[in-house]
């Protein structure tokens, strides 16, 4: 029975960990660049509902609604002040910036919002009955994980089905191609940093109610660890992140239940290092050969 | 300058990174010794050296060896807590502190040393963003553990204990005047300040002797050239693990001694201190510096040290200002037009940049 709880939390932050991984895994496949600053948009859409429903007393449901929408205005912007000029620069330029906008949003977060940490009420609002509470299952929980589901299947959808969808394989796949073949690339780039910090705000809203508490500093750990969950399962590649997040929640769950609190996060990255020394690429990653 | 025209201008250019960084140290230590200093000033001196040595060692991974380590500080750690126990172990064994200094900073290189071997041999058989990703991990995994380590000392010698639960200070089972120098996850504590700038300056100077003379040589030509392209590389028979360890290992021991001397230099120290946002922090060094760019390290370390903290008084506004400047600073030099009108340092910058893109867009795309 304990163990049954602790798989459900371990999945539940696994489910967080699958939301921010995809936003960092869509704009990896696109972009091929790390964007650090992820995490810290996590963080502003943590803020933000939180605002929206402590200050403003709006619903939950808008609250989060508003979080999405300034969190995606915020990713297109940083992409297009800071990113899009560096197109042609090196990969290292581009991944300093974005460690430049990461300190950008925690020190504006912290002259903002202030350092002492904001006690974040939960969206959900809803209780389950006691008999599944007495298993470890939250409301936080479920809902967690069937968001995380929902926006899967959603994103999958997208990407297959859509133009929109197409048009982004194929920018990942091969730039100039692409812009050959009529497609603008950097609007192309510029949706996938719109969905994945809408993402982003999704996460940070749910990640704040499991935790409760919000700090300028909240979103950069979950960030590491959602890139590591990427890398994990593959980086570029959707269902990846997903499976990637889910098994990095649960080790880690299990870790901090069955082995030492303070060596979690230790056991996750120990995984994550045996597994691409395995498979280099991650667990779905494909494998592209070196041409001479 | 004529009297040096017979030299190679790569010489000249070691020889100028000697001279300004011994001038710089003889200035500074003369205003030292004349009070002309704030303590604040003062308390940067060795940090600053620390850095700078952190900064040109983790340029001859990331610049001249090509690959992406965010895991530096990592290596900062293992020296700076090996140090620190060597130090304080060795009270009794060497009384003269500055022997002691020196023993310190060795075992740390060692330690650091070794760990890099340890991170280096599965690492180096992952490129690009992986081996990132991997060399990040370490570093997390490297603080995490440190968490975890309980040592103290006696007359019986050095007590060692891995802290997986419960364990304490009393575990180690001390005698009487026996001294607990890692409390796990409090750190080290009670340490004996040994470092000085001369010190600092010392270490400064014979990481650059070692970094420099390596980047010279045929190892060092080496080493580039498995950067500049592998496959050629390797065709012409260039050992590459060898070669990528040989950069590796050297830029972990040199980070290592950085680390013991960083270490006694403060009263208590936890691992904290040395996570993933200070192995950012010196890849911001080596990037504005200049990749490649070993004096480009020195004066980026001693200057984006140095900013922040003589920000202080702007209080909450100077790590935004910071960060604004940072991306500032990418966006201007890598900026096309800009780059035309900068000289020759500039031209060097653009000439390396798609070179190293091609390679890195065909290995991990």
């Amino acid at each position: 029975m304990v163990f049954f709880s602790y798989l459900i939390s371990g999945i539940s932050l696994g489910s967080v960990y699958a939301i921010i991984a995809l936003g960092y895994t869509m704009v990896y496949g696109i972009a091929k660049m790390l964007n650090f600053a992820h995490g810290d948009v996590i963080m502003v859409g943590g803020y933000i509902s939180f605002c929206a429903i402590s200050y403003l007393s709006l619903p939950p449901a808008v609250a989060v609604l508003l979080a999405m929408v300034v969190c995606t205005v915020l990713g297109v912007l940083i992409e297009g002040l800071a990113y899009r000029p560096l197109r042609q620069a090196g990969s290292l330029a581009v991944l300093i910036t974005a460690i430049g906008v990461s300190y950008f949003l925690q020190n504006a977060a912290q002259l903002i919002w202030g350092v002492t940490p904001k006690i974040y009420t939960s969206v959900v609002s809803f209780r389950l009955p006691n008999s599944l509470t007495r298993l470890g299952l939250s409301s936080e929980a479920l809902v967690t994980v069937l968001s995380c589901v929902v926006i899967m299947v959603a994103l999958t959808t997208f990407v297959n089905k859509t133009k929109m969808g197409k048009a982004m394989r194929a920018c990942s796949e091969d730039k100039g191609a692409a812009q050959l073949m009529g497609i603008n690339v950097n609007a192309t780039i510029s949706m996938t940093f719109a969905i994945g910090s809408a993402l982003a705000a999704i996460a940070g809203v749910l990640l704040c109610s499991a935790y409760t508490t919000l700090l300028p500093t909240t979103g950069s750990m979950p960030g590491i660890k959602a890139f590591t969950a990427a890398v994990f399962g593959g980086i570029g590649s959707i269902p990846g992140a997903f499976v990637g997040g889910l098994l990095l929640g649960i080790i880690e769950s299990m870790a901090k239940a069955y082995i030492s609190t303070d060596l979690a996060n230790a056991i996750v990255f120990a995984v994550l290092i045996v597994v691409l020394l395995v498979k280099p690429t991650g667990l779905l990653g494909k494998y592209v050969p070196e041409k001479v | 300058m004529k009297k040096l025209s017979g030299l190679k201008k790569t010489t000249k250019v070691d020889f100028a990174t000697y001279l300004g960084v011994t001038l710089a140290f003889l200035i500074v230590y003369y205003r030292l010794q004349r009070g002309g200093l704030t303590n604040a000033m003062t308390s940067w001196l060795v940090p600053v050296c620390c850095f700078i040595v952190m900064a040109v060692s983790l340029n001859l991974v990331v610049g001249i060896s090509g690959e992406l380590s965010l895991g530096h500080a990592g290596f900062m750690s293992v020296g700076a807590f090996s140090g620190v126990v060597a130090g304080m172990s060795l009270r009794g064994a060497i009384p003269f502190t500055p022997v002691r200094l020196v023993v310190a900073i060795l075992v740390g290189a060692l330690f650091a040393a070794v760990a890099g071997v340890i991170v280096g041999v599965p690492v180096l058989r992952l490129r690009g963003d992986y081996l990132a990703i991997v060399t990040l991990a370490f570093g997390q995994i490297i603080k995490d553990l440190i968490n975890c380590l309980l040592v103290g000392y006696d007359s019986k010698g050095l007590h060692i204990i891995f802290n997986l639960g419960k364990k304490t200070v009393a575990d180690l089972h001390l005698e009487e005047g026996g001294v607990a120098i890692i409390k796990g996850a409090q750190g080290a504590v009670g340490i004996q300040k040994m470092s000085s700038f001369l010190a600092g300056y010392v270490l400064v100077m014979v990481t650059l002797v070692i970094v420099l003379n390596l980047i010279r040589s045929r190892t060092g030509r080496a080493i580039m050239a498995i950067r500049d392209n592998r496959i050629a590389a390797e065709s012409v028979g260039i050992n590459v693990t060898k070669y990528k360890m040989i950069a590796f290992v050297t830029s972990a021991a040199l980070a290592g001694a950085a680390g013991a001397l960083y270490g006694l230099n403060y009263g208590s120290l936890v691992s904290s201190r040395f996570d993933f946002n200070t192995s950012i922090l010196v890849l911001v060094y080596v990037v504005l510096g200049g990749l490649g760019n070993i004096w480009g390290s020195v004066i980026g370390a001693t200057v984006l040290y140095i900013l922040p903290e003589a920000l202080r008084q702007f209080a909450d506004y100077r790590m935004l200002f910071y960060a604004i400047v940072l991306i500032l600073v990418m966006l201007a030099t890598n900026n096309p037009h800009l780059q035309q009108l900068a000289g020759t340092v500039a031209e060097r910058f653009r000439g390396k940049k798609p070179a190293r893109a091609g390679e890195g867009g065909q290995s991990h795309e």
